[in-house]
């Protein structure tokens, strides 16, 4: 028994000028999945995340999340489908303290006094009690990556996206960011762009390989590690 | 018929105008990102050379195309490693600055000069006449101007080194600087040639317009509204957004007065810009000069 | 920063205002009370700008507009109704709508900051050049003629209830003040709600506002168009501080004083501003009295000089500095604590070894 679809891309492009970043893909994503999407520089993962969360407008194709046609909708008119967004570089409030940041995220949905609890219920989980009235823009870079994610969580979404979300941490950081994220994903369905192999194993969840802007091959991480057109891709162009 | 050439020709003329007072902005807006707020009062400085030179026996045909471009391009160039360039990157701060340089000159110029200013040149050329209409002879010695002044810049771009090189950086800061080519300098010549365009439009026009410390201001509100309109593609960008926004404001000065003109043309504008926020060339023509 | 401290220096600050409303008469001249009322609306003007920029961050050069834009419907609405609690109603929907429709065409439009601060600077000048030329008897809106460069004269503001006496130009004073104090605390109260909070996340990072689901545009719209109201409001006082409204409020030197004001009073704070205008309007006014030195040619320094080493402003760089002096005595005072405890410590050992 095979759960509901719940994003769906059809034959999606992105084409920007003759460069085909994202060419024609066609993707699918059920409920309570945790899909990771790899592949080396310019493969169009990052294109292709930007079109889902409306950061850019597809040259053709259609998003579908759940019932409803995405395709070239806003960033706010695609969160307001309950959907989380954590962005590679990370986009956050600097000039106001970690709780003013989670409390803006959760206050968009909730009323005061829910938005006030569920603001220090997330500081709770992503640990960041000590730091909560620190500017985010004096923090260190791993410390603004939680900010980001407890942003994510404090909307409570039904569907997480995350770019890159162990980018630039350190080993200890990126461990305790794969617990977070298998965490989130018992409440939520997830899709994590990332091309770090040793956190996608932390987080074992199947793997979508993208390659000159398609789809190269989607399965568990170790039969795609083992397949040998994805170790052409990455070590015959990665580290040649 | 008359009529219509009479009428053609001022709407060319219109044109023309827009092109020679936004072209020193748009050179210094597309190849440096920096909106220079004190545009007005380099044409400004540039109206004031060619006035206090003629006063001085100077030829007049000597201070409008040498000696007006030769001053302002120096002070532009001394501008730009005086201020501008503790400025890059930061695109508010510089439009802050500028304009903090704009009030700065109509202050010294008025200091110097007083707030008005007795002698006005008149254009050295008559008129002409067209049947029953008659035209100024030196409006289309400006239109002649504006066409050569564009090819020339097209020339600098398409073949000189310079141009190549500022093609480079407009590109890409690292590239340039990847080639081994001082991003530097040619920061510096570039804000001394568009200061150089502008102080040559600023005397041409001198003896249509007169001059007064306060002029820049009748200026910059069509040369900001020409260049954003264009985009930032200096030379297609500026030509279509004059021709398009200078055909207008003929058109509509002709049918019902300059004012509604004016108004269609601040409207037209607005519109633009709301269907195309990055310009005409932000949209066609990408990748023209 | 907690807000509770902010509150406590707002609660201040409107007692200050108050007292100095109440003061003033009877320790100035009635030739100053006159005069500062054109120095209060010119403050309507910085607060507003100060609420759009320094919280909003929209990046606005043509504030006058929507001052010049209440001044003149306050005025026409004025002449024409032959009394002022409907012009004033007017004039501040008029200010407000102006700025609505134009933040709908630079929001909606997605247009960058830069262009924003070019786009609202042309208009305010184009407004400037098309006034200018409304001096022939056909420009007239009712029973106004709008007058060219020598403008209009305003009708002086009445009793909103019989027997509607008008005010006195010494009353305009009372009028301008309690709008400046009204606009403060409504402004300060603003930025504290949900909406205000929003409004400078928006400031601090666009996109990441947007991801969380707050739809950017309306909010700038929205923070916008009440700028526009308070400037429209100030334009009320101006023009009945001056006694007419010309096309000059229109004007590049008046597009930029705003600006400076904002600049010189600090981005991030509401009195920054008002104070900066204050400062402002009375160094023009002693430097037009001296006669010496160019007004153009200070502005132009001071814009420069503080762009280039005081870029925060004055307010937001002494409180940081403050802030920083309190720090630094609060760990002082913490060393010495940890000291003496540390040289009780150490006589105790040596005790316990002497034993």
């Amino acid at each position: 028994m095979k759960s509901e679809v719940v994003v769906e891309t059809r034959n999606l492009s992105m084409y920007f000028g003759g460069v085909k970043a994202v060419d024609r893909v066609n993707f699918n994503l059920r409920e309570n999945e945790l899909r990771c999407l790899i592949g080396p520089n310019g493969a169009g993962k990052s294109t292709f995340f930007k079109c889902l969360t409306g950061q850019l407008v597809p040259t053709s194709g259609d998003v579908i999340i759940r019932d409803f046609n995405g395709t070239g909708r806003l960033p706010h008119q695609i969160a307001r489908l309950g959907v989380g967004i954590k962005t590679q570089v990370p986009n956050v409030f600097d000039g106001l303290s970690v709780h003013e940041n989670i409390w803006l995220a959760a206050r968009r949905w909730h009323g005061a006094p829910r938005a006030r609890t569920l603001t220090g219920e997330t500081i709770e989980r992503l640990k960041l009690g000590d730091i909560r009235n620190e500017p985010v823009g004096r923090l260190a870079h791993g410390q603004r990556q939680w900010v980001e994610l407890g942003m994510v969580v404090a909307a409570e979404p039904w569907l997480v996206l995350l770019d890159e979300p162990a980018a630039g941490m350190t080993h200890e950081e990126t461990e305790r960011t794969a617990e977070l994220i298998r965490e989130i994903n018992q409440q939520a369905t997830m899709i994590v762009v990332e091309h770090d192999m040793q956190f996608i194993r932390m987080i074992s969840s199947k793997v979508t390989v993208f390659h000159e802007g398609r789809i190269l091959i989607e399965d568990t991480m170790d039969v795609v590690s083992a397949d040998p057109r994805v170790r052409e891709v990455y070590l015959g162009h990665g580290n040649a | 018929m008359d009529l219509a050439i009479a009428l053609a020709l001022q709407i060319v003329y219109g044109i023309a105008n827009l092109v020679l007072i936004s072209l020193g902005l748009a050179i210094i807006f597309g190849m440096m990102r920096v909106i220079n707020l004190a545009h007005g009062e380099f044409l400004m400085l540039g109206g004031y050379t060619v006035v206090i030179s003629t006063n001085h026996g100077v030829n007049i045909w000597f201070a409008m195309l040498v000696l007006a471009p030769l001053v302002v391009g120096l002070i532009g160039v001394l501008v730009e490693r005086l201020l501008i360039q503790y400025l890059y990157g930061r695109m508010v701060d510089t439009l802050l600055a500028t304009w903090g340089l704009s009030l700065l000159f109509v202050g010294l110029v008025t200091t110097i000069f007083g707030a008005q200013t007795e002698t006005t040149i008149s254009p050295p050329l008559g008129a002409i006449s067209i049947g029953d209409y008659s035209s100024s002879a030196y409006e289309l010695f400006l239109i002649g101007v504006t066409v050569a002044l564009l090819l020339l810049v097209w020339a600098v771009m398409k073949w000189t080194r310079l141009g190549l090189v500022a093609r480079a950086t407009m590109q890409s800061d690292d590239m340039a600087s990847a080639l081994g080519v001082s991003t530097r300098n040619v920061y510096m010549i570039t804000f001394g040639l568009g200061a150089a365009i502008s102080g040559l439009a600023g005397g041409l026009l001198a003896p249509v317009t007169g001059v007064l410390p306060s002029i820049g201001a009748t200026y910059i509100a069509k040369a900001f509204i020409t260049v954003i309109s264009g985009g930032a593609s200096i030379l297609a960008g500026t030509s279509a957004a004059s021709i398009l926004l200078g055909g207008i404001n003929g058109i509509m000065s002709f049918l019902t007065g300059p004012t509604l003109g004016e108004v269609a043309l601040l409207a037209a504008a607005i519109v633009l810009i709301r269907l195309m926020p990055t310009g005409i060339t932000g949209r066609f023509f990408r990748k023209s000069l | 920063m907690n807000w509770s401290r902010e509150n406590r220096w707002r609660a201040v600050i409107v007692a200050a205002g108050v007292l100095f409303t109440l003061a003033a008469p009877s320790m100035l001249e009635l030739f100053t009370i006159i005069n500062l009322s054109t120095a209060i609306a010119l403050a309507i003007l910085a607060l507003s700008l100060g609420l759009i920029w320094g919280y909003g961050g929209i990046l606005c050069f043509g504030q006058t507009a929507f001052f010049g834009i209440g001044a003149y419907a306050y005025t026409i609405a004025a002449v024409n109704f032959g009394g002022s609690s409907w012009a004033i109603l007017l004039a501040i929907l008029a200010a407000a709508a102006f700025a609505a429709v134009l933040g709908y065409f630079m929001f909606y439009g997605r247009v960058s900051d830069v262009y924003m601060a070019v786009i609202t600077l042309t208009v305010t000048l184009i407004l400037y050049s098309l006034l200018r030329r409304t001096s022939g008897p056909e420009y007239k809106i009712g029973n106004a003629l709008l007058g060219g460069f020598n403008g209009v004269n305003s009708p002086p503001l009445n009793l909103p209830w019989p027997p509607y006496t008008p005010l006195y130009p010494e009353h305009v004073f009372y009028v301008g003040m309690a709008v400046l104090i009204i606009g403060y605390v409504l402004c300060a109260w603003l930025v504290q709600t949900h909406f205000g909070r929003v409004a400078v996340a928006i400031r601090e990072n666009e996109l990441r506002a947007e991801l969380i689901g707050y739809d950017t545009r309306l909010y700038k719209l929205v923070l916008f168009t009440i700028g526009g109201a308070v400037a429209g409001a100030g334009g009320i006082i101006f023009c009945n501080g001056v006694g007419r409204i010309t096309p000059d409020v229109f004007n590049l030197y008046n597009s930029a004083l705003a600006i400076i004001w904002v600049i010189v009073g600090g981005r991030g704070t509401l009195v920054g501003p008002v104070l900066g205008s204050f400062a402002l309007f009375y160094l023009t006014t002693w430097l037009g009295t001296q006669g010496t030195v160019n007004n153009n040619l200070v502005l132009g320094l001071i814009l420069i000089v503080f762009v280039l080493a005081v870029p925060k402003g004055i307010l937001p760089t002494f409180i940081s500095w403050w802030d920083k002096a309190r720090q630094r005595r609060s760990m002082q005072r913490r060393e010495l604590k940890v000291r003496r405890r540390r040289g009780r410590a150490s006589l105790l050992e040596e005790a316990a070894d002497e034993k």
